[in-house]
């Protein structure tokens, strides 16, 4: 044996153990997402990552109005009991480590889980995993809300507690920051509002009576974080450094938490997908391996899980051959490379001390910023918060339209050979089969049938008594588990009880305003804009809202605030509109044009549902516009369907897009007059 | 058919439609109402005119202001609830500022007054506008918008941001003012000092969960309305976020407008000349307004005129002594 060979089988044998892998995934239905996890269990994958579908994780049944062309589209649905038995069919839940990305519904999901586990002999000490349980990011970015702040708070903290007492192995808490990022936001705004929402759930977890005192370290302890890594990746390793040293710093100080394990900061990762572009797709994967490097390079600041986006994820959805690739990448890197033979490979860079002390004293300040708006769920309410993430989005945007940011193949290097990667049948991507809502509804239709509607009637009832006098609601949840309670029951119970909520928007006032120079692309739209209102007698008024379930608006926002910038009054709606609301509300408004924001893939169903309830309410001449991520084939159908424009990521021009739209209403305009 | 503003047919069967409520014409006169256009403003002239001499008996107009962040948007949903629940049909104006270097607005969070279930409700009419190049929390057509809107529904609400001194704005067009406040804030201090106290008719301290420094911010502000002579001022706890309050929150609107009833028909005709003068003063200017006397001299004219109702003619009146 060579001693190069010799040293190398000595550093293997102490290298660390990699991270848990995981890919995000689920869609269609419990079994189609079950073999879909089978088959990435056997490539590999050490660790599932559920996606649930909208209605899932807003709590309505896939019947639901609300749920029209949301069932299956971002996630599996699961609608009850049999469905997550469908789910884990086959897959021993005693030996896996499975996160859910839930939140608003985090602990009817945990209900089923730990019932289905139960079902199958397992122990509740055996389950190890993650409910994503965060309700702060949800109404800074994400839009999976279902009640307001103080209720979710509440039920925030009753899956804590239930888990400290029943789960040993269970993260009850995914504090996330990647949401933040995904919204755009700095490193100092990540760090500081998921730092601060962690302490404001704790801060509530402390003071219930069934969390006894001397248990508190341990809850510190189990609370992990979600964390989003971008392309600048020397700055998102300095940042999980600072936020370690944070994390560390805080619960010693803040709750006097002795022992250094329970202060460790642990994270999972999700590398960023708001940097993937349309554009040359296939660059996406350079970029997700840089992303990639930013959480594992040093030791110290290590992910503890990983999963990767794909390459495509601005097209439409990965198919499993896409997430094999990515989850290939993170083998090699763990596998083949030297990387965790190693100590911690920056301790003692100047350089990085440096990055760090900067870093810190920017969050610290931002931190008693969130202090002086009177705490995180205050600033929540008010929109705060929500307007720095908007404020922040806004001026990222600016900057890659300036070409100050460069991206390459977007601002940079645009001309491509035409890639072979999207000239297959599936255009690239996966599309989910338009039967899945159907078969669904049916299954749920079934389920109800056969089961003891007493035992139901009695479960719900004991839930709302939970919930009304303030006691755990687990317990409550576990019983409607089992009596065959719906998602959507479980969900409306707890709205009966306190209240819907719908989240400020950030966008409203002055904010973030961009001055026009002379000659640029906004003086122009400006211009544009002035020339048709002139001609219309009144300001162009544009309607932007997003139809369905989804509630990334961070899109939608930044198109909101760019016509008004161009010089339009412009109603925004926010999320969670009914193709009703919308079109009422174009009416009620006097609109020009109503401009359309889905990232869910559920365009086909809602977008043209929208333009017949305008057509009905004799306002067919106003100009339909979608914004998303839509697939060719969709585009056309859209088109065909009677929508003006379609928009997508490529689409990064905002003052283009409302030339354009003032274009579109002056034609229209001309004319029908 | 003409696409824009001028799509009412006719202003006689327009305004039957609006005084019977009907969404459809409520957002055409709106369109109508706050266009520039000089064959628009013919139009919209004869219809207000018309609309404005026929307010629905026991109707009101209820003008909301406050800081910003103290829940109002939401306050103001949950009491659109209470107004539907009891059978009013309701229109709202929420007004907004607007850009002064691009003219462009961001028009407030419809969605949050108009609670789910309710965007299908023909009897809930919402229209946002822009303040446009007024400085004042109310836009140019909001006064006229209102005009329209009495006569199509029994309680009418107008919703202003609170940035600086426009508050006091929202009082000229409303029967009763509403001012929301939070407890204990920088805001509530803000708005002691800034003289809004003179304002309110109802004071709704909202957030009212806070407990103690919601009951000790009701007796501060019980004690600065005091020491201005005004007891009278109601004062509301309430919380959005749960409806706490909202119940009494409507009670209080409405023993105020009961209260006030006799003298309703003289306190709209006094607004109705305020808003005309304003009005003349803004297409004339400052100069034609001191030929007719100046402010004193503009009211003391068209107190003097036997139309009692219509903006319309009552401008046309004022032009002719030019």
């Amino acid at each position: 044996m060579s001693e190069r060979a010799a040293s190398q089988a000595a550093a293997q044998g102490r290298r660390d153990r990699p991270w848990v892998m995981r890919t995000y995934s689920g869609h269609s239905s419990a079994a189609a997402s079950n073999a879909l996890y089978r088959e990435n269990l056997a490539r590999g994958q050490t660790g599932l990552s559920v996606a649930f579908d909208l209605p899932t994780q807003t709590g309505y049944d896939g019947d639901d109005p609300l749920a029209r062309g949301e069932v299956g589209k971002v996630g599996v649905p699961i609608g009850h009991l049999g469905d997550m038995e469908a789910l884990f069919q086959g897959i021993p839940l005693a030996e896996m480590n499975t996160s859910m990305t839930i939140n608003a519904t985090a602990p009817w999901l945990l209900a089923l889980y730990v019932t289905v586990a139960e079902r199958q002999g397992a122990a509740r000490a055996a389950l190890r995993g993650t409910t994503q349980n965060d309700l702060v990011k949800e109404f800074l970015s994400r839009g999976t809300y279902m009640l307001p702040p103080a209720p979710s708070l509440r039920l925030q903290s009753d899956v804590v507690a239930f888990t400290v007492r029943e789960l040993p192995h269970w993260n009850p808490v995914n504090i996330c920051s990647y949401h933040l990022q995904e919204a755009g936001a700095t490193p100092v705004l990540e760090v500081s509002y998921a730092l601060a929402n962690a302490l404001t759930l704790l801060d509530a977890v402390k003071g219930r009576s069934d969390v006894p005192e001397a248990a508190f370290p341990e809850v510190v302890g189990r609370i992990s974080f979600f964390v989003n890594a971008g392309i600048r990746f020397v700055e998102e390793l300095v940042k999980l450094r600072v936020m370690g040293r944070l994390w560390e710093r805080l619960t010693l100080e803040r709750y006097g938490v002795q022992d250094p394990k329970l202060r460790r900061f642990r994270y999972g990762v999700q590398v960023n997908s708001l940097g993937l572009t349309e554009q040359q797709p296939e660059n996406n994967v350079y970029r997700i391996a840089l992303e990639m490097l930013g959480v594992v390079l040093s030791k110290r600041a290590r992910a503890r899980a990983v999963q990767l986006p794909a390459w495509n994820e601005a097209l439409g959805l990965p198919r499993p051959w896409d997430q094999q690739w990515s989850l290939r990448l993170q083998q090699i890197l763990a596998n083949e490379t030297d990387l965790l033979e190693y100590g911690d490979l920056f301790d003692g860079s100047r350089e990085i001390e440096r990055l760090e002390d900067a870093l810190e004293a920017q969050v610290l300040a931002e931190l008693d910023w969130i202090e002086r708006q009177g705490g995180v769920m205050e600033a929540v309410g008010t929109g705060a918060m929500k307007q720095r993430l908007v404020e922040a989005n806004a001026a990222r945007l600016r900057r890659i339209e300036a070409g100050e940011q460069v991206v390459v193949g977007v601002n940079r290097w645009r001309e491509s050979a035409p890639s072979p990667l999207t000239a297959s049948d599936d255009g690239g991507i996966l599309t989910v089969d338009p039967a899945a809502e159907r078969e669904q509804v049916a299954r749920l239709e079934a389920w109800r049938a056969q089961r003891g509607e007493g035992e139901v009637e009695a479960a719900l009832t004991q839930l709302k008594d939970a919930a009304r006098a303030g006691t755990n609601v687990m317990e409550a949840s576990l019983r409607c588990a089992a009596a065959g309670v719906t998602t959507g029951e479980w969900g409306r119970t707890l709205r009966e009880v306190f209240g819907e909520f719908r989240a400020p928007t950030g966008v409203g006032g002055q904010g973030g305003e961009v001055r026009a120079d002379e000659g640029d692309g906004l003086a122009k739209a400006r211009r544009a804009v002035d020339e048709v209102s002139g001609a219309l007698g009144r300001r162009l008024k544009l309607l932007v809202g997003k139809p369905g379930l989804d509630g990334h608006s961070n899109g939608a926002e930044q198109v909101a605030v760019r016509a008004r910038d161009a010089g339009m009054e412009v109603v925004y709606e926010g999320i969670r509109l009914t193709p009703e609301q919308i079109a009422s509300a174009a009416e009620d408004e006097g609109v020009h044009a109503v401009g359309l924001s889905i990232l869910s893939g559920s365009h086909l169903e809602l977008v043209p549902r929208v333009v017949q309830l305008l057509a009905e309410r004799d306002l067919g001449h106003v100009p339909v516009i979608v914004g998303g991520i839509i697939p060719e084939a969709d585009r056309q159908a859209l088109l065909g369907a009677g929508v003006a424009r379609v928009f997508t990521p490529a689409n990064f021009d905002l003052n283009a897009i409302m030339a354009d739209i003032a274009g579109l209403v002056a034609e229209r305009h001309g004319r029908a007059a | 058919m003409t696409r824009g503003a001028g799509a009412v047919d006719g202003a006689p069967s327009a305004a039957e439609a609006v005084a019977r409520g009907e969404r459809g014409a409520l957002a055409r006169a709106m369109n109508l109402l706050e266009s520039t256009r000089p064959e628009d403003r013919q139009t919209a002239r004869a219809l207000v005119d018309a609309l404005a001499a026929r307010p629905r008996p026991g109707g009101q107009v209820v003008g909301v202001t406050g800081p910003p962040g103290v829940g109002k948007s939401t306050l103001v949903g949950r009491l659109l609830g209470d107004w539907r629940a009891r059978g009013w049909t309701v229109g709202v104006v929420a007004v907004d500022p607007s850009s002064r270097r691009s003219g462009g607005a961001l028009l407030g969070d419809r969605a949050r007054m108009a609670a789910p279930g309710r965007e299908r409700d023909p009897g809930l009419f919402i229209r946002s506008m822009a303040a446009r190049d007024r400085l004042g929390g109310l836009a140019p057509a909001t006064f006229e918008a209102v005009l329209a809107l009495r006569a199509g529904c029994d309680r009418v609400l107008v919703e202003t941001v609170g940035v600086g001194q426009s508050e006091t704005d929202v009082t000229t067009v409303a029967d009763t003012t509403l001012v929301i406040v939070q407890p204990a804030s920088g805001d509530t201090l803000q708005f002691l000092k800034a003289g809004l106290m003179e304002i309110p008719d109802v004071l709704a301290v909202n957030k009212a969960d806070l407990g103690a420094v919601a009951r000790r911010t009701r007796s501060d502000l019980r004690g600065a309305l005091a020491s201005l002579g005004r007891e009278d001022v109601e004062i509301v706890l309430t919380s959005a976020a749960d409806g706490q309050g909202v119940e009494a929150l409507a009670e209080a609107l409405e023993r105020h407008r009961q209260a006030q009833a006799d003298r309703l028909p003289a306190a709209r005709e006094g607004r109705l000349r305020e808003q005309v003068a304003r009005r003349f003063r803004e297409l004339y200017g400052t100069l034609a307004a001191d030929r007719l006397g100046g402010e004193a001299g503009l009211l003391a004219l068209l107190a003097a005129l036997p139309v009692e109702t219509a903006p319309g003619a009552l401008l046309d009146a004022l032009v002719a002594r030019l």
